[in-house]
């Protein structure tokens, strides 16, 4: 039986996610996705309700979006900017966290550089929480996101072949997109460099292949993951020529996957590194409708956190 | 001061002895024990009357205490379980210079609460105990405010820099009964090799938190499924054995002593395994959250800080491994790590968090309720990793009854029902992740010198 109520607070991880309650973030954003479209973006759903973005790792286009999301439902969206802030002078987190809990927020999205500080936070403070990303570990609104462009260009997940492929390790898209696939019937097959792949990368519930060309062979969906250029100075791989040369998605590299494969990537790309240019922009590429497809899932999230206010879950 | 245990199981691997006997202690020393000792006062919870003469004890075996003992206070023990005192051999009192965290009175208030009679305190305090300067002043404070004997550790190197050779020679005559640079790893193979050698002078251990710094980098946990699924930069095991490999090549190479700091892999236990039996003097403990937990832990927990320490709580393979080694006998004791932190320096996110858990109010719990009564262990080879076996590793007085020895006791109840509640700490310090823990058997009283530990009841 199809669940058709939604009491969660939080999002804390896809892990806690139950699969009706993946269905009905999809379903509300598919509704959402209109808004987009109109004249004037807007519906007054979250009127008068405060947001506030709270990142303390730097990003542009997850916080830009959370922000969209938020003000075409007219809520308030606050950034808290912690370049500047009294962390910087030694406050705990904790303690900032009461702060920004007594100018009394409706809902608190944060990044951090550190896994687990959304829960903490939550435990913290009696808005909701939304996590953005915390350390390596989950960044669910992505693998919505990326869950919700793959559905709306399949028809489904159940079924799925997927390859997620690049520094697994320390990928926070890859670990909530695992979840949540797998959770929605689909197979994954994670690859990369060797020396990007976790130790027990089975553990995550993918099937893991060493190279590019394996790992998209009969794929429906290959997601490339962002290489963060300055793990090379970590020794994790000897260059970017060499990591473009091996490891890269380039036309050749996909004659194995099914024709009607479909590329993403969560950005921001690093064209010629992972992925190469003619690829980016070919045909198969959804990535820039992962982008507006962000927004209608982010303000889905929005919406039912919202919706859950006071029901005490 | 002379007492009377009487009637107690007592448990001493020492002399090979689990049997009910009678033990008197007098003028800090274990002055008789036997199966029935008898006061020449026959009335008398506090005897020393002048009758004198003696009485025949059941089967003839015991004896009067005589006359003229100036007061014998007696302590019916029957039903409870009666060991030499308990050492842990691995502490952290953080005096001088740490003392928001504890202090040689809270930490040895801990000690005594938790059935340990003594405990060796580690180098890394601020000023390091690289000094004989040092090294007095925690005795001295041990002497003025101890609830515990207290043996110090002193440094390898000079601030636990691993460059220079700290002066061991006058750490030694200052009292320390051994040396390690805790918390960091002597990762100089040079300074190892020198250190061993020199510290063969004074017949002292190196003690070793065995740790490839370059292989745990930022890791903040065990290396495995778990680092995996939560995206946590971690710690492989490797990281240990690594270093256990190196350093006992270097002992093979100085004869030097050494002895291994908790212990938590598998393969370390099979190096250290070989060493004994090619005859090196090498020895290792265990704590008992890495025999007890597992990195799933840090999963289930949510993240707990509790749960962060180093080395990691390891793989559930790891652990069954430091589970099969107590009863093999490789293990030679249990020490606790314990490692007091304050609650505002552990309410921070996982990663930046200190690492540690406390220890010594929980240890002795926790080993008779989830090794001895499940018959993992005997209790006998218990009391050998909590007393007999770390006196040897360190040559501390102790672990021992047998007449002439210090009168320090530990007395069990292998029946009491236990809820671990980390307000009710001596400690200064709650850190703990076995908060709520229920278990039966606990250590009821703590004797040193002859004396029983009175604890005051818990600040809050």
């Amino acid at each position: 039986m199809k669940r058709t109520v939604w009491n969660r607070r939080h999002l804390l991880g896809v892990a806690d996610l139950e699969i009706a309650e993946i269905e009905m973030i999809l379903d509300a954003a598919d509704s959402f996705l209109e808004v987009a479209r109109r004249p004037i973006k807007k519906v007054p759903t979250l009127r008068g309700r405060t947001i506030l973005g709270l990142f303390f790792e730097p990003s542009t286009r997850t916080s830009s979006s959370f922000e969209i999301a938020a003000k075409r439902m007219s809520a308030d969206w606050v950034n808290f900017s912690t370049g500047s802030s009294s962390l910087k002078k030694g406050e705990s987190l904790l303690d900032t966290a009461k702060n920004l809990e007594a100018m009394a927020p409706d809902m608190i999205v944060v990044r951090h550089a550190h896994a687990g500080v959304p829960d903490m936070l939550a435990r913290e403070v009696t808005c909701g929480v939304i996590n953005a990303g915390d350390g390596a570990r989950e960044h669910p609104t992505q693998a919505l996101l990326d869950a919700f462009t793959i559905r709306r260009e399949k028809g489904r997940l159940q079924g799925l072949e997927i390859a997620i492929i690049g520094d697994v390790e320390h990928s926070r898209v890859a670990r909530s997109n695992v979840l949540l696939l797998t959770k929605m019937g689909a197979r994954v097959t994670l690859a990369g460099p060797r020396s990007m792949m976790p130790l027990e990368a089975e553990a995550l519930g993918a099937e893991v292949a060493y190279s590019v060309e394996e790992a998209v062979r009969d794929k429906d969906v290959i997601m490339m993951l962002r290489i963060q250029l300055e793990r090379q100075s970590r020794r994790i791989f000897p260059s970017v020529k060499e990591y473009f040369e091996f490891f890269a998605l380039t036309r050749e590299r996909m004659k194995t996957a099914k024709d009607d494969v479909i590329i993403l990537h969560p950005g921001p790309m690093n064209r010629g590194v992972e992925i190469a240019s003619d690829v980016a922009d070919g045909p198969y590429s959804l990535i820039l409708g992962q982008v507006a497809n962000g927004v209608a899932v982010r303000m889905a999230v929005l919406y039912l956190l919202d919706g859950a206010r006071g029901e005490g879950a | 001061m002379t007492l009377l245990l009487r009637g107690g199981r007592v448990v001493d691997p020492s002399q090979r002895l689990d049997a009910v006997r009678d033990i008197l202690l007098r003028d800090g020393v274990v002055a008789e024990i036997a199966e029935r000792i008898d006061l020449g006062d026959a009335s008398g919870e506090r005897g020393g009357g002048d009758r004198g003469g003696r009485r025949g004890g059941r089967g003839g075996a015991g004896r009067g205490v005589g006359a003229g003992d100036p007061g014998v206070r007696v302590l019916d023990l029957e039903g409870k379980v009666v060991a030499p005192g308990f050492l842990d051999i691995h502490v952290h009192l953080r005096e001088p210079g740490h003392e928001h965290k504890e202090t040689v009175e809270t930490g040895t208030r801990a000690a005594a609460a938790g059935g340990f009679t003594a405990v060796a305190c580690m180098a890394n305090t601020h000023p390091v105990n690289d000094t004989a300067a040092v090294t007095e002043h925690i005795l001295s404070q041990a002497r003025r405010h101890g609830y515990a004997r207290v043996y110090p550790v002193g440094a390898v190197s000079k601030g636990l820099q691993g460059e220079e050779l700290a002066e061991i020679g006058q750490l030694h005559a200052a009292g320390v009964v051994a040396i390690s640079d805790d918390g960091r790893p002597v990762a100089s193979s040079e300074l190892l090799r020198r250190a061993l050698s020199y510290a063969r002078h004074f017949a002292l251990p190196l003690v070793q938190h065995a740790q490839d710094l370059d292989l745990s980098g930022e890791g903040v946990m065990h290396e495995g499924v778990f680092s995996a699924r939560l995206g946590m930069p971690a710690i492989p095991g490797a990281a240990e054995d690594a270093m256990v490999a190196r350093d006992l090549l270097l002992v093979e190479l100085t004869g030097g002593r050494y002895h291994l700091q908790h212990t938590s892999t598998a393969r370390s236990l099979e190096l250290i395994r070989d060493a004994k039996r090619r005859g090196l003097d090498a020895t290792c403990e265990v704590t008992p959250h890495h025999l007890l937990l597992t990195d799933q832990e840090v999963l289930r927990s949510g993240l707990s800080t509790d749960t962060k320490m180093n080395p990691p709580l390891r793989s559930a393979r790891d652990r069954d491994a430091l589970v099969e080694a107590l009863a093999d006998g490789t293990v030679d004791a249990i020490a606790t790590d314990h490692a007091p932190h304050h609650v505002d320096e552990k309410r921070v996110p996982f990663a930046i968090a200190p690492f540690g858990i406390v220890g010594l109010e929980t240890a002795v719990g926790l080993c008779l309720d989830r090794l001895v009564r499940p018959g993992t262990i005997d209790l006998a080879r218990l009391v050998d990793l909590l007393s007999c076996g770390p006196a040897r590793v360190m040559a501390l007085p102790g672990g021992t009854l047998v007449p002439g020895s210090p009168a320090d006791v530990t007395v069990l109840d292998l029946e009491q029902e236990w809820t671990i509640d980390p307000l009710q700490f001596q400690s200064k310090s709650r850190n703990t992740p076995f908060a709520g823990w229920k278990g039966r058997g606990a250590p009821v009283l703590t004797i040193v010198g002859g004396r029983v530990v009175e604890v005051p009841a818990p600040s809050r």
